[in-house]
């Protein structure tokens, strides 16, 4: 069948085909009507407030403008504080997430048998069935004083760290894994085997091929993995609640003031916000997003 | 096969050890607990029982909840496949004005706080939906979670387009397919594994969402996490958690083969 | 030690307090509240009831049988924290809840619940125990507006392998140079300030302080001071139940806050609890019924069925607290050793307690001189303490 027979058949898709802004808007009409209209709207009456006042006497919420509580986020040390904490705990889960996805993702892809393979591609994502707040429960038991960790390790007297910020790190690693090394893993699952070859016959051995072919080509995927380790850091503050000792986050001043000062709370979620909009600034520049 | 030394074959291997260890350690905990005879999980475990299985299996509530739970993950997924999938394409193929705005839209709800999503949510309903005579209930849920969700199928989707062969869609519809045709024949087929590890994503996050799904959850509707929080609330039962958390794990098998199986096909060609 | 409690002049208890002494609470009172209406009789049941509760207070136990006899289907949601109770109570989704006092005076003033018609709660009784009536948070300008459900106090628990005895001061959490540091838990919650205040009052009474929730702005720098000096010898702050037990039972905490309830699920021969001599602060929970509520009949009859003996005793033990419906300690021997382990009848224990109440501006200390901090003040000093 050629295809001058079969092209009058498809009306629509010839016009769409030569309409490319058509096809844009076609594509994005339904997500953005949910995202703006469901999410965006509501998000907004909420966030408004943060240029509102509060009336200390009611406690009720009064329309104005202030930018008071944007600058108590910088001159408050407290609130300072929490904030950069809040950054260098959600960088530091995406680095030992990207530290451990990318080995695993190349030895199931690469160098695991089938059988191997499809028992590790089961095993990281099953973790993610136990239930959030159970894995609290379960990095608890393992880095209470007398958990697990120290018990397995106090042959070596080696003794774990206490409840603090390198045990929320990993907390927050250990929860949110999966969602970095799945699409790490697919990615070089589907780099093309003769990629490899070739840059092998080119006498590259393994390593040199790893940095120099497999990185760029899976940047796109660790990007999209760190976008979900970094954003979900963000905005815990479950985990530090529960392995934190007495770190604080964000989400928990957040969380405490959203129905006493909606205005603060507001204003603190300007700041995850304000992480998230860098962090896909950052992406861009390097121009792995564009790139591959 | 990639041609690696035997000691990076060897490094490689000891940090797959590495994470496995890290992954399923805190994990045997939890899973060991389930026959802890104690109200609440310890370790080491002082005695043995399976005393939490009895009560598990006789508890209408936790069925309850596993069924919502199920539902809610089902729809979100679902809204989010169609959606994140779209927003892929437009983002992926085309060059436009606002291009990183739509992108930070679709990050937002996951970058927030949960308790940000959740109070939007339950504000609008109940200042906006409620007076207007529509009582969105159970489907408030689905909608919350659904936002949060699309970001998992999005990313997934976005990666593997952006690496796909454009000229290979030109070549199909120089061939006379049409866009419907093209996108089943070529482009589908192509990103089906990355869609179904979006898709499971998207399931396992809705699934164990807490804080959204507290203020959006109509009243006397549990959700599974939120079944979990009530007991740890009042920890005279706690240890039934962990037998809860076990048998979705080995539930969890069955859409984890399934997602296999999409992408085995693919990985077998 | 002698105190004056905290209760207004209102209801019964009105003239027994005017005589007991206490200067700061015999003058009227009075806060601004809006002024929402007080429902006048009952009508239909409307065949819902939405309530919003602590895990444990609603169990088909008791459910089944209220559902049975009025036709109010129960749904329940349970909250985590005091805030997501006034949250979600705020949402108008919900006609009841069971607040605790540090979020009852907070709803009452921001006029999301209603003053109490007490004619339409039979039940509600002389039975009811004496600390638990006519307290501010839930009895304002002389209107009721909760319903006492029970109370616990905020004791100080010890591992008495470590610490050898009961500790017998509080200063074991507070002071910097404690045997404990690092070993030591606290609440985490804004409220946790008043258990600074109570340690001020016996350590600085220069300070002035008289009431806990009645700290002026000098006096709320005092116990945040306090509180940072605690911060750093504080080994994990908990607000929930699972994590304090957890805590103690895995050996990072050795001396902190506690309830008695929290004790008993440790179930541990060497973790013991005190009220030291300083005293302490306590959470009083009550109901109460929203404003907007389209099921109030359904919510007075929840109300005054929970508030007999058997119904009140049967959530206070399966919570883990002192029922406010005393009649129930004599029902049989169980349930006389569940009141006498949470001294449910000892209003001399309850006498050394503060019943958690949100601060506001006026001071419920009764001073007018001065304009005391509002939690939203103890919310922000909440955050610089922990950093």
């Amino acid at each position: 069948m050629s295809a001058i027979q079969k092209a009058p058949n498809r009306p629509l898709s010839t016009y769409l085909h030569k309409r490319p802004n058509t096809r844009l808007v076609a594509l994005l009409a339904l997500p953005m009507t949910w995202l703006v209209g469901v999410y965006i709207i509501s998000l907004t009456l909420l966030l408004v407030t943060a240029f509102w006042f509060i009336d200390p006497f009611t406690s009720k919420v009064i329309p104005g403008f202030t930018l008071e509580n944007f600058v108590n986020i910088f001159t408050v040390p407290a609130y300072f504080a929490t904030s950069m904490r809040t950054l260098g705990i959600a960088i530091a889960v995406t680095v030992v997430c990207i530290l451990f996805a990318i080995p695993l993702g190349i030895f199931m892809a690469k160098i695991a048998r089938p059988w191997v393979r499809n028992l590790l591609a089961v095993a990281i994502t099953l973790p993610l069935w136990a239930g959030y707040l159970v894995k609290l429960l379960a990095m608890r038991l393992t880095f209470t004083e007398e958990g697990l960790f120290n018990w397995l390790m106090a042959p070596f007297g080696i003794s774990g760290p206490g409840f603090g910020i390198p045990v929320t790190i990993l907390t927050l690693a250990y929860l949110w894994f999966p969602y970095m090394a799945l699409p790490v893993f697919t990615a070089i699952r589907q780099l093309p085997l003769n990629l490899f070859d070739a840059s092998a016959d080119l006498g590259a051995k393994g390593w040199p091929t790893v940095f120099r072919m497999v990185l760029p080509l899976i940047t796109p995927a660790i990007i999209a993995g760190s976008v979900f380790t970094f954003s979900l850091s963000l905005g815990d503050y479950l985990a530090a609640r529960f392995v934190g000792g007495s770190t604080q986050m964000i989400g928990s001043i957040i969380a405490s003031n959203i129905n006493l000062n909606p205005p603060v709370a507001a204003a603190f979620s300007m700041v995850p916000i304000a992480f998230v909009v860098m962090y896909l600034m950052v992406a861009r520049r390097t121009g792995s997003l564009e790139r591959m | 096969m990639l041609r690696f030394s035997r000691t990076s074959r060897w490094s490689l291997m000891a940090i797959v050890a590495v994470v496995l260890i890290f992954m399923y350690a805190p994990l045997s905990v939890l899973i060991l607990n389930a026959f802890n005879e104690r109200q609440i999980s310890a370790w080491p475990i002082p005695e043995w029982s399976f005393k939490w299985w009895a009560v598990a299996f006789e508890s209408e509530p936790i069925r309850a909840a596993l069924l919502n739970s199920a539902i809610v993950a089902l729809g979100a997924m679902t809204i989010a496949m169609l959606l994140g999938s779209l927003v892929a394409f437009a983002l992926s193929k085309y060059e436009f004005f606002g291009k990183g705005t739509v992108n930070l839209l679709v990050v937002l709800p996951i970058a927030l706080p949960g308790v940000v999503t959740g109070v939007a949510f339950s504000n609008t309903y109940s200042n906006f939906l409620t007076p207007a005579g529509f009582q969105i209930g159970y489907f408030g849920m689905i909608v919350a979670h659904a936002t949060f969700c699309i970001v998992m199928v999005f990313n997934n989707v976005f990666a593997r387009l952006k690496r796909m062969n454009p000229s290979l869609q030109e070549a199909s519809m120089d061939l006379g397919e049409g866009l419907w045709g093209t996108f089943r024949l070529v482009t589908f087929p192509q990103f089906r594994t990355a869609f179904a590890a979006g898709a499971l994503l998207a399931f396992a996050l809705s699934f164990d969402e807490v804080v959204v799904t507290i203020f959006t959850a109509p009243p006397g509707v549990d959700t599974l996490p939120l079944w979990i929080l009530k007991e740890m609330a009042r920890p005279n039962q706690a240890s039934v958690v962990n037998v809860v958390a076990t048998v979705v794990i080995v539930l969890s098998l069955i859409p984890v083969y399934v997602s296999q199986r999409l992408s085995r096909t693919e990985n077998e060609k | 030690m002698r105190r004056s409690k905290l209760a207004l002049p209102a209801l019964l208890a009105a003239s027994a307090l005017v005589l007991s002494g206490c200067a700061t609470s015999s003058g009227e009172l009075t806060l601004t509240v809006p002024d929402v209406p007080m429902k006048a009789e009952l009508g239909a049941f409307e065949g819902e009831l939405n309530i919003v509760n602590w895990s444990g207070f609603v169990d088909p136990k008791w459910v089944d049988p209220f559902t049975a006899e009025t036709g109010c289907v129960v749904n329940s949601r349970v909250a985590g924290t005091s805030d997501e109770m006034v949250t979600l109570m705020r949402t108008g989704e919900y006609d009841i809840v069971s607040a605790s006092g540090d979020a009852a005076l907070r709803l009452i003033v921001g006029g999301d619940v209603a003053p109490l018609n007490m004619d339409l709660i039979p039940n509600f009784s002389d039975e009811i125990a004496e600390g638990m009536k006519g307290q501010i948070y839930d009895v304002v300008n002389g209107k009721p507006y909760g319903v006492p459900i029970g109370r616990g106090a905020n004791l100080l628990q010890y591992n008495e392998t470590v610490t050898g005895g009961a500790p017998e001061s509080w200063d074991v959490v507070w002071e910097a140079d404690s045997p404990y540091a690092g070993k030591i838990t606290a609440y985490d919650a804004p409220i946790y300030i008043a258990d600074a205040a109570v340690y001020l009052m016996s350590t600085k009474p220069e300070l002035g302080i008289t009431n806990p929730y009645a700290l002026d702005e000098t006096q709320l720098a005092a116990a945040v001071e306090l509180l940072k000096q605690q911060n750093t010898i504080i080994g994990e702050y908990w607000s929930d139940p699972v994590a304090q037990i957890t805590s103690f039972v895995g050996g990072n905490t050795v001396v902190g806050t506690s309830w008695e309830i929290l004790k008993k699920f440790a179930a541990q021969e060497n973790l013991k609890t005190t009220l030291p001599k300083e005293g302490s602060t306590g959470w009083y929970d009550t109901w109460l019924v929203s404003t907007t509520s389209p099921n109030s009949n359904c919510a007075y009859a929840w109300i005054d069925y929970t508030s007999q003996a058997s119904v009140n005793g049967a959530i206070a033990m399966n919570f883990g607290m002192a029922p406010a419906n005393i009649a129930f300690c004599a029902t049989d021997a169980d349930t006389q050793a569940h009141c006498d382990q949470f001294a449910a009848e000892d209003e001399a224990f309850w006498d050394q307690v503060w019943p958690w109440t949100t601060p506001i501006e006026e001071c419920v200390d009764g001073r007018t001189d001065v304009k005391c901090t509002s939690f939203q003040d103890w919310t922000n000093a909440w955050v610089t303490v922990k950093g």
